[in-house]
């Protein structure tokens, strides 16, 4: 059965549910294999396995971390020509698509960037994504045959198939071209303990109506454990970190149900978060063009409508 | 310092966008196209980069006649020369195809650029991936998604803001980056830059002037084919309430009829 090379997402070996989302996806076209890069590789194994993951080719080597994406496509490569897999699916974060899109130069194989589907039709590999602000859906299948995807969170259910996969240590040696860049500081971001936001089944975000002041939308967001996003506007007032901002510019979410607050709906935002499942706003001018958008939408101060909503999701909590 | 930037016609995202449907790309033919947004800030901190070390900025587009106002927008900000790859063969092309495009043109550049700048993403595709695909096919190093760039002798400087951490990254010259729009604030042209990009040197090149065969590139070639598209169906508009005293309860129960609490 075909190869299809899955790149794992992990921290020191704890890996991530979209891991389990690829592992799954990758079982409809072909027979996975994981790619673990860094240390601690026998932590992740079990769940690997659990997913159906029937090899694991992992490397510790530093020049995977010292210098970016380079040295990852590289690597890869070098596992695409020894296994001939079809496809290679990696998680669709900013370093993954970068990981691809070299990738998929070295392989000549299609890129697709983005999937919220992938399935076998026919014996082909066909994806969907989402296109031109979250109006359209496309549907593509590499030209040839082989495909390098990465693949956006939620995009499949994690169903379990337990393997026992085979551990397999991979040689590598990084070329000159990946050791031009390389990371000279690294500064860890603050924890909120809020999930997090492409992730998260809510989102709670706050606009320029927040005025500066999140602190009603965050009380609204961790009564329903929701992760807290924000506009652009918010985000150059230096009200929220940018690493939060929703939109064309800042992160895609897709949850069940986003609460945009003080948020007008530009265009630029809605490309962000239009194909969430439910939507709903809290706004004070009713001709805001998220009301459009919205499955339901309360036209008043955020500030009135957010602690009124806050103690009621928490009193019917008990 | 020579630097490149690499610049796209896009159709206006404020208008409705969508494809053709005889051969399934992005239709343009009914909607305004612009400079793509994302761009301008990689244009500008070409600008400031030229203001700081002295040198030359050329923007570079591929695409159809109506392409070149992309970059009379960049020649109109402050940017010395434009090029524009211009050939019938190219409609269709894909991410693939536009880096090898952008990659022959660069390397038909005398003298080569010290360094390569584009946006994050085109605001159209918005894959995102034709920056990376162009340095691998340049061998060059690509840190992407800059909100900080600071150019020394011989290598650049970069801050990257990601989920996990803040990074500084440095890359040697030549290299390639991409900038996203928390880098700086645009210019508008000024009247005298208006009037200056007039007389600017534009270069027009063919397929054959960059040494691409039309069976490279172009919808035949791309690495992907679209199968199908389907609008998205409209949102039915849900219910709105005024606020009278009850909003934020009538909110929660909202949210508790749809079982989100
Ligand atoms: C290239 C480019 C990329 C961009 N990328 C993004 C992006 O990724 N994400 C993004 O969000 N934007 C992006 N933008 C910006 C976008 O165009 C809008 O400017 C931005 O989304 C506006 O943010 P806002 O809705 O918070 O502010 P505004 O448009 O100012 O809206 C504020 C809203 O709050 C309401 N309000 C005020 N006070 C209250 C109150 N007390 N209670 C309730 N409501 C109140 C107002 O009625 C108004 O509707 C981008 C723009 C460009 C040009």
């Amino acid at each position: 059965m075909a190869v299809v090379l899955v790149l794992v997402d992990h921290l020191d070996g704890k890996v991530r549910k979209t891991t389990a989302e690829l592992l799954t996806i990758a079982r409809r076209i072909g027979e996975p294999s994981s790619v673990f890069l860094g240390a601690n590789v026998q932590a992740a194994a079990d769940i690997l396995g659990k997913y159906g993951s029937q090899k694991i080719y992992h490397c510790d080597s530093a020049e995977l971390t010292d210098y970016l994406v380079v040295p990852q496509a590289e690597l890869l490569a070098q596992l695409v020509a020894e296994t001939s897999a079809v496809a290679v699916l990696i998680p669709s974060t900013p370093e993954g698509k970068e990981v691809a899109a070299r990738l998929a130069v070295k392989t000549g194989y299609g890129l697709v960037t983005d999937a919220v589907d992938v399935q076998s039709v026919d014996g082909r590999i066909v994806t969907t994504q989402s296109v031109f602000a979250g109006s359209y859906t496309v549907k593509s299948t590499p030209s040839k045959g082989n495909a390098v995807i990465t693949v956006k969170p939620n995009s499949a259910p994690p169903q379990q198939q337990p393997a026992q996969p085979e551990l397999t240590p991979v040689d590598f040696t990084a070329s000159d071209l990946a050791r031009t860049a390389r990371i000279t500081a690294s500064s860890p971001k603050e924890k909120s303990g809020r999930p997090e936001l492409t992730e998260a089944a809510i989102v709670v975000s706050g606009g320029r109506g927040t005025g500066g002041d999140f602190t009603k939308v965050e009380d609204f967001a961790d009564s329903l454990r929701a992760a807290v996003g924000a506009s652009r506007a918010a985000v150059d007032a230096g009200w929220y970190p940018h690493t939060s901002q929703v939109g064309q510019t800042g992160k895609q979410v897709s949850p069940q149900l986003y609460v945009a607050c003080g948020i007008s709906g530009a265009i630029q935002h809605r490309a962000g978060m239009q194909t969430s499942k439910t939507i709903i706003a809290v706004n004070k001018d009713q001709e805001a063009p998220i009301f459009e958008l919205v499955d339901f939408g309360v036209v008043g101060d955020l500030f009135a409508v957010l602690p009124q909503a806050t103690d009621a999701v928490k009193s019917s909590k008990g | 310092m020579n630097i490149v930037v690499c610049v796209k016609y896009v159709p206006d995202a404020q208008a409705d966008r969508t494809f053709s449907d005889s051969d399934k790309t992005t239709d343009r033919s009914n909607v305004a196209g612009l400079l793509s947004e994302l761009d301008e800030y990689a244009v500008e901190e070409a600008l400031k980069i030229k203001e700081a070390h002295d040198g030359e900025v050329t923007v570079l587009t591929i695409g159809p006649a109506e392409a070149a106002d992309a970059t009379k927008k960049a020649l109109q900000m402050g940017a010395d020369k434009a090029v524009h790859v211009k050939d019938d063969a190219i409609h269709g092309s894909d991410a693939g195809a536009t880096s090898l495009l952008l990659a022959r043109a660069i390397a038909k550049l005398d003298p080569q650029p010290d360094l390569v700048l584009t946006g994050m993403a085109s605001t159209d595709g918005t894959m995102g991936v034709v920056p990376t695909m162009l340095a691998e096919r340049l061998g060059l190093p690509a840190v992407t998604y800059a909100s900080e760039l600071t150019v020394t002798e011989g290598a650049v400087s970069v801050r990257r803001d990601g989920d996990l951490a803040s990074q500084t990254i440095e890359a040697s010259l030549p290299a390639l980056v991409s900038v996203t729009d928390q880098i700086n604030e645009p210019r508008y042209p000024s009247f005298k830059g208006i009037m200056a990009a007039k007389k600017k040197p534009v270069d027009t090149w063919s397929l054959s002037d960059i040494g691409v065969d039309a069976g490279e590139v172009g919808l035949g070639s791309s690495w992907t084919t679209v199968e199908s598209f389907a609008a998205r169906p409209p949102r039915q508009q849900g219910t709105i309430v005024a606020d009278e005293g009850d909003g934020g309860q009538k909110l929660a129960a909202f949210l508790a009829e749809h079982k989100f609490v």
